[in-house]
């Protein structure tokens, strides 16, 4: 374990603080900023309908989820249908188990795997390697994080965490059959490297591993969104493709599929389309010359039933572009890691405590300066700063938040409530704070705001508080 | 697994508090949305002629490196393929799928050309495909896979080239879904007006930014697309 140090959610307040003093974080997380806010910006500029789009994404899903139990099942029976397998699973355990006994029924030594989310929520790499059966991640930021043994960092780019040179050191220290001279500094050569160590693995897989994108009930077909090609060779090249996929993935019809492809990519990577949309169904046919022979599609649930049909049923609508983390102030200075888990960002903050439990993750909605940026960009207007609300009033009614800070709240909530009060109180203190300040004009430590002063100075108040001098200036 | 699956649906109607089985109504709307579906919204930019359509569909594909080039006739394709090659300074030798398009080209006419009509290898540098469709509104190529056209034609080798009929050229995504729908893309080949095992949409050729978002070419698929648009289905 190179960097997973205690990342997990509820220590988002010490994992933001160590992430924020990482150096290569700040470079790398600077560097990848603008590309995606300015890749998005640009896509949108060159389609007037972005924003109708959007509308009827929403629409789409809000539509799927509402009647989610009757599309599964369609699809379940198209997928049976067209000569493939579904298996239910309620929890991570019942995933890996099933994905373990797929493996074992081909007497599978080696996996490879396309980039997936349900993937990392279950930790599927983990149980193969348990069972003896070597998983290999193919995209190439899933490889980096893998051999350097971390947590993705971003839903759609797992590495964005990292320099170059970190990508470098860590091939030099995997790669050892190669020459320890070559130049490897640049990202093509990296890229290049990457492309031939993983070219042979391809062929020695016996399973398939891959997300899905979209789940379409019309024709029982599975679809992923990529733009290397390894999630296409990960699962037309071993005998048997598993597609690993939540049950909210559904879409009706082939035509809605389309309309969320239109705002995916651009919502994501600023692409008009990603390079490869690759549309499964089943197994290879009779007359087929490649493509598996078995097909199995595990729908998993794992806290998702739960969500539907309370506040946070929107955030089941999330199709996972990442554009809300990369136009996230918070996110933008912490980076992914800090979140402890497999989704980080706002949606993270949404998802995570739906899917672990408030008690676990109740810190991750406090990471928020509540801009409403994610919500502004979000391709199925998921409006995720109301829902992080919601749970920071979960967090608040089940006792989580510390002592402190609760009486803090409540000694607000009193005093807001009396206006004169308030200004009484406001003014005494704005007085005293000018006069204990007045000599220096800053203070360089107060009580009761430490997690202030201990980074930076407080300015010292100059005498009169922002009412009095409102109304100072509207008498004028 | 049963067992899973019951508890899964149990668990979504109680939460979407519906006790009973859904009214007969309402399953038979639902129904009608699944066998024959609507378009939602497509976007204006393709509401073109049938030429301007050819020449969006080039503008897109160059925007995302593909590169592309016209021909007249099909008998010009062996050319244009043997040059191309060269250009790139790529070996002369092709593995190729045996389809409609690719079987009326007169390849003995270009006797340098090495083709083997297989499904590629390991190290195989250079495929040549058809495709099933053109979308215009992307630059995206839609190709069906079946005996004659493998889906890692379009993955394994470095350099992919593609034919292209111009009269293949259409409007959006949903034209494909209507092709497959009324068996009118491939000929007769869709019997069964199914959905072919893979439906492969490409944009340009393969590509990664996982490395600093630095945009680089050829992660894992082709480094090199190559679309010969060709005019007329005749030889000569």
């Amino acid at each position: 374990m190179l960097l997973m140090v205690e990342t997990l959610p509820k220590q988002f307040k010490k994992n933001a603080s160590r992430q924020l003093a990482d150096e290569d974080l700040r470079k790398a997380l600077t560097k990848s900023k603008g590309h995606f806010t300015g890749g998005r910006q640009k896509a949108i500029d060159n389609l007037p309908e972005f924003d109708s789009l959007r509308d009827k994404a929403r629409d789409i899903k809000d539509h799927v989820l509402e009647n989610l139990d009757f599309y599964l099942e369609e699809y379940e029976q198209k997928v049976i249908s067209t000569g493939g397998k579904v298996h239910w699973a309620s929890t991570k355990e019942d995933v890996q188990n099933t994905v373990l006994e797929i493996c074992r029924s081909v007497n599978a030594t080696s996996v490879n795997k396309g980039k997936s989310m349900i993937g990392e929520e279950c930790d599927i790499n983990e149980a193969l390697e348990n069972s003896g059966i070597r998983a290999v991640e193919t995209d190439l930021g899933e490889y980096i994080i893998q051999i350097r043994d971390e947590r993705p960092s971003h839903i759609i780019a797992p590495a964005v965490h990292l320099t170059k040179s970190q990508v470098e050191k860590s091939f030099r220290e995997t790669h050892t059959h190669l020459d320890p001279q070559r130049i490897l500094e640049e990202p093509p050569t990296l890229l290049e490297e990457a492309r031939t160590v993983l070219r042979g693995k391809y062929f020695e897989a016996q399973v398939g591993i891959t997300g899905a994108n979209f789940l379409v009930a019309e024709t029982g077909s599975s679809i992923i969104v990529t733009n290397e090609g390894n999630g296409d060779l990960s699962q037309l090249l071993p005998k048997v493709h598993i597609v690993l996929a939540s049950i909210e993935k559904i879409v009706p019809s082939l035509e809605d599929a389309s309309t969320l492809l239109r705002v995916l990519a651009r919502s994501a990577t600023g692409q008009e389309f990603s390079v490869y949309t690759t549309v499964s169904t089943g197994p290879r046919r009779k007359a087929d010359l490649d493509g598996p022979e078995e097909y199995h599609v595990i729908l998993l649930d794992n806290g998702r039933t739960n969500m539907l049909g309370t506040e946070f049923q929107d955030m089941l609508r999330c199709i996972r572009c990442g554009a809300c983390m990369n136009h996230c102030p918070v996110y933008q200075s912490v980076g992914g890691h800090a979140y402890g888990w497999v989704y980080p960002g706002p949606m993270g903050a949404v998802l995570t405590p739906s899917l672990l439990g408030v008690d676990e993750a109740g810190h991750l909605p406090n990471a928020s300066t509540f801009c409403g940026r994610c919500e502004e960009v979000c391709p199925v207007r998921i409006p995720l700063p109301k829902l992080m609300r919601h749970w920071r009033q979960r967090e608040f009614e089940s006792h989580l938040t510390p002592k402190f800070a609760r009486y803090g709240i409540k000694l607000w909530a009193y005093l807001v409530k009396r206006p004169s009060l308030y200004k009484w109180v406001m003014g005494v203190q704005v007085k005293i704070l000018f006069l204990l300040g007045k000599r220096q004009g800053r203070f360089s430590s107060l009580p009761f705001a430490g997690g202030w002063t201990k980074y930076r100075e407080f300015p010292a108040p100059e005498g009169k508080t922002f009412q009095q001098l409102w109304s100072e200036s509207s008498n004028e | 697994m049963n067992e899973q699956r019951q508890i899964i649906l149990n668990n979504i109607r109680r939460s979407l508090g519906r006790s009973g089985p859904m009214d007969k109504e309402k399953i038979s709307a639902l129904k009608d949305r699944l066998t024959s579906p609507k378009r939602n919204l497509i976007p204006e930019r393709t509401s073109l002629t049938s030429s301007s359509l050819i020449t969006l569909f080039k503008d897109m594909a160059e925007g995302v490196f593909a590169s592309v080039e016209e021909v007249d006739r099909l008998s010009d394709i062996p050319r244009a393929i043997t040059s191309y090659l060269k250009k790139e300074n790529l070996p002369s030798q092709v593995v190729m799928s045996s389809d409609e398009v690719l079987d009326s080209v007169p390849w003995e006419e270009q006797p340098l050309l090495g083709i083997s009509k297989r499904i590629p290898e390991k190290d195989d540098m250079v495929s040549v495909t058809s495709a099933a469709v053109g979308v215009a509104e992307t630059g995206t190529l839609a190709m069906f896979s079946g005996p004659d056209h493998p889906s890692t034609l379009n993955f394994l080798p470095e350099t992919h080239v593609v034919v292209l009929p111009k009269d293949r050229v259409a409007k959006s995504y949903e034209d494909v879904w209507d092709m497959i729908r009324n068996n009118t893309a491939m000929g007769d080949r869709n019997e069964k007006k199914e959905m072919p095992r893979t439906v492969n949409f490409i944009t340009g050729p393969s590509r990664s930014g996982d490395i600093e978002q630095t945009l680089l070419l050829g992660a894992h698929g082709p480094r090199r697309l190559h679309i010969i648009l060709v005019d007329s289905k005749e030889t000569n």
